[in-house]
């Protein structure tokens, strides 16, 4: 056989990701030594707690080929439901509510998993008919009102001020929330179910795969997420607004496309969607603090993210062609 | 055989050889096309009839061999330039804009323009569409939306499209697989008006019908190799058809002697509207089952009804001797009714996966507990499978696509296998594959007869179905038109039932159904 030759590959780029996040960090802190101290690498994993958490369930959504443009609003929407009620009942316990957000957030993201899977609407056309179905409810609900701090328990703002084994309690759900992410990924019967409906429906079908059943749960888990990340973020700014989270979903979205997940659907894991929401976060967290411009935040956020696309396009050409050589032996 | 006199000869192709990784797919074939004849082109499938046409078409460069065209020696590079040397080609499939109108359906790529701003001048457009369709006779407007069109009046716009690329050379690839028996009249008609007009005209046909209504000449391709040219009044059907397949039937794997069990499967009068109708068979325990008949009879669809991929209207299936429902794949398995599809990459695997991940994808539940992956247990058994299979890799975790065609196919058997099944469906299993590779499927299809299953094998290929199977299933246009015991038969009365004329049938067959292509 001849050396090994030089392949972008899977682990590559996230080694490349990596690298450049080390580099980028390194970078900041000479230009302001405030970015790595301890209370503000706190509040850039706070702020980026909630971005991972929906970057969870919008992985599984591309994966199975599909987009979820709603999630913004059951942001919105859950958190203001959950405020309001909090407000109304202040005794009610914080799990209570982390519950319901994300009951709330499960039932509208079985509405879309019922009409994409089921009715064979496109997933961009299904949730763009949401979101703005969902927003809407979410001004009507608080009749067009804020629920601000004072009307919130010193409870329900724990959620997001409080810590757990010292840890902040957003980051300690995010690190649950991808702990469980994981293994149902990588290690039962329905995640892999997922990936193969993602990389081959065609094939998948053949081979006995109820593909309907798991592009609802896709979204249905999506939408569960949206919900328990609404009452996190209503938590964490203590303020429940109807325009909360507007747009959020594209943050998401990429998030997910600079971790290496494929929107053609089938392709991403979760190593490379974790540095994918870090980059993020620190682009977020970092950039105003070495003074760049907001327009030019907005420009090198966009600049990453084509720039990481062209990359996966790379990966993947590589990998193809690299199995094609290896056929010819 | 031909006759090379030059001054009529407008195209002719001398020693013709292209060569694909690992296949010869036209050796030293020689054509020759005369000014203003209809010429035939025959062959079964895989004789080498479309990487011919796209030779001339451009498409392809051959290896070997020269291209004469008015006398003159030329290369066509690009389908561009074989266009402009006034080539054109109608596929089967039509391959047309459905939501642009006749017009601009024919002058796609050849706008008429006026001005410095290359303006479409569309009542150009517009009268010029119209003349060429009347002079096709067609009777239907240049403004009409190309989707909202039958096959057969799509393929009148082909036709015009070629004419208006001025194509003094139209090559039809099978016009008449998807028309009734009045379209293919009509289309008949069409084709001799373009020979009076001057044109020669290359007809690639399954059908006897076609080739000795119209054409002038035929031609004959057997695998890959140039067979010989005749004038149409001089060779009968029967020597045509001997033509195509006279090759002897090498018997490497003798039939090997299975008892046959009990009866596993019976298909009763299954019914899909606009694809089949009527079919009945019945397999046993230990029974090679070959379906057979032109590609487009409606084998696939047969099979895959059976497999719940898309769903029988009318008719009974009974899977060891009780009435099954099948309306999904799962329905199909549960039944122990496995399908290995005909398009191994598309339908068969997920090609960025590794293999091991391949083989269990329909069985996930066996390695699993509550859910869970026993990881473990699942390589152990795609090893076990593999290595049954004798699948040439270096491990379970080697991906898809870097293997063979038939490594893949053999991966893919190994897929079904994983269930407990009664009845295995192979559709076309060994195309695409090399000799050797096909060798070792054919070892495995004469293994899971004696195991027990009963096998149904769908395949175009003669020697293949003589050589494996018990009993021969021949279709013909979404019908049953033969069953015939392997033994006592032979590759002349399984094609004379898959394409030769039965004038009473045929008619009553063609006449009121719409078949497939058209819903």
């Amino acid at each position: 056989m001849a050396a090994r030759k030089f392949v972008l590959n899977e682990n590559l780029r996230e080694l490349g990701l990596l690298m450049f996040i080390i580099a980028l960090s390194a970078g900041v802190q000479a230009r302001n030594p405030v970015f790595l101290t301890v209370s503000n690498l706190t509040s850039l994993f706070t702020n980026t707690a909630i971005l991972a958490i929906l970057a969870v369930g919008m992985t599984l959504v591309l994966i199975t080929r599909g987009i979820d443009l709603s999630i913004g609003a059951t942001i919105a929407f859950a958190g203001m439901v959950s405020s309001l009620t909090v407000a109304a009942y202040p005794t009610i316990s914080p799990a209570l509510s982390l519950l319901q957000g994300t009951l709330i957030g499960a039932f509208i993201g079985s509405i879309i998993g019922l009409l994409v899977a089921r009715f064979n609407v496109l997933p961009i056309i299904a949730t763009l008919g949401l979101m703005n179905i969902v927003r809407g409810l979410t001004f009507m609900v608080s009749g067009g009102k804020w629920v601000s701090s004072y009307q919130m328990s010193t409870g329900f703002k724990a959620i997001a001020t409080g810590k757990t084994l010292g840890l902040n309690n957003l980051v300690v759900i995010a690190i649950l929330v991808y702990a469980l992410a994981w293994y149902f990924m990588n290690h039962t019967r329905t995640g892999r179910r997922i990936y193969a409906v993602g990389s081959n429906p065609e094939a998948a079908a053949i081979s006995g795969i109820p593909k309907k059943r798991l592009v609802f749960l896709a979204y249905a888990l999506m939408g569960a997420l949206a919900g328990l990340a609404g009452v996190l973020w209503v938590a964490k700014f203590a303020s429940a607004q109807g325009d909360t989270a507007m747009g959020y979903e594209l943050q998401v979205i990429a998030a997910c496309i600079l971790g290496g997940v494929s929107i053609s659907g089938g392709v991403g894991r979760l190593s490379g969607l974790i540095l994918g929401t870090v980059l993020l976060g620190i682009l977020n967290n970092a950039l105003p603090l070495i003074n760049v411009s907001p327009f030019w935040q907005m420009g090198i956020q966009g600049i990453t993210v084509l720039a990481a696309v062209l990359t996966n396009v790379m990966v993947k050409r590589n990998t193809d062609r690299n199995a094609l050589r290896r056929r010819a032996i | 055989m031909s006759n090379n006199d030059e001054s009529e000869s407008l195209l002719e192709l001398r020693h013709i050889t292209k060569i694909f990784p690992g296949v010869k797919a036209l050796d030293e074939v020689h054509f020759e096309l005369r000014r203003g004849e209809i010429h035939g082109l025959m062959g079964e499938n895989g004789a080498g009839k479309s990487t011919f046409i796209k030779i001339i078409t451009g498409v392809h460069s051959p290896e070997a061999g020269e291209i004469i065209l008015d006398g003159k020696p030329v290369e066509f590079k690009t389908p561009v330039e074989a266009q402009k040397a006034g080539v054109a080609a109608i596929y089967q499939h039509v391959t047309c804009y459905p939501d642009l109108t006749v017009a601009e359906n024919i002058f796609m790529g050849h706008e008429k323009t006026s001005g410095f701003m290359k303006r479409i001048d569309w009542k150009a457009t517009h009268a010029e569409a119209q003349r060429l369709l009347d002079q096709l006779d067609a009777k239907f407007s240049s403004y009409e939306r190309m989707g909202g069109l039958s096959v057969a009046r799509q393929q009148i716009v082909e036709i015009a499209k070629a004419l208006s690329t001025q194509a003094r050379i139209i090559i039809m690839d099978e016009p008449t697989a998807a028309l009734t028996q009045h379209e293919s009249e009509e289309l008949y008609r069409i084709t001799e008006g373009l020979r009076e007009g001057g044109v020669s005209v290359i007809f690639i046909s399954h059908r006897m019908e076609d080739i000795q209504r119209l054409a002038d000449r035929v031609t004959v391709f057997r695998d890959a190799r140039y067979i010989g040219t005749w004038p149409i009044g001089e060779i009968s059907q029967d020597k045509l058809i001997v033509a195509m397949v006279g090759r002897e039937i090498s018997k490497m794997f003798p039939k090997r002697h299975i008892r046959l069990g009990e009866e596993v499967l019976r298909v009763e009068n299954l019914t899909r509207v606009g694809f089949f109708r009527d079919v009945s068979f019945t397999l046993r325990r230990g029974e090679i089952l070959a379906l057979t008949g032109l590609v487009g009879a409606g084998r696939t669809e047969v099979c895959e009804s059976i497999y719940g991929v898309f769903p029988w209207d009318a008719g009974r299936v009974f899977v060891a001797g009780k009435p099954a429902t099948v309306r999904t794949p799962m329905d199909a398995l549960a039944l122990g009714i496995g399908y290995l599809p005909e398009d191994r990459q598309k339908q068969g695997l997920i090609l960025d996966w590794a293999i091991g991940k391949n083989i269990t994808l329909p069985s996930l539940g066996k390695y699993s507990r509550l859910g869970w992956m026993d990881e473990k247990a699942e390589n152990a058994a795609a090893g076990t499978l593999t290595e049954k299979l004798s699948v040439k890799t270096k491990s379970i975790f080697t991906r898809a696509s870097a293997m063979s065609g038939g490594n893949q196919q053999k991966v893919v058997v190994a897929k079904i296998l994983t269930n407990e099944l009664k009845v295995i469906i192979l559709d076309e299993p060994t195309k695409g594959v090399d000799v050797a590779a096909k060798a070792a499927i054919y070892e495995i299809i004469g293994d899971l007869a004696e195991q027990g299953y009963g096998v149904i094998l769908v395949s175009s290929e003669m020697p293949e179905v003589l050589e494996l199977s018990d009993r021969i299933v021949v279709m013909k246009e979404g019908r049953v038109t033969a069953c015939l015991d392997t033994a006592a038969t032979n590759q002349e009365e399984i094609l004379h039932a898959a394409m030769v004329i039965d004038v009473a049938h045929d008619s009553a067959a063609r006449s009121g159904e719409a078949y497939h292509g058209r819903a």
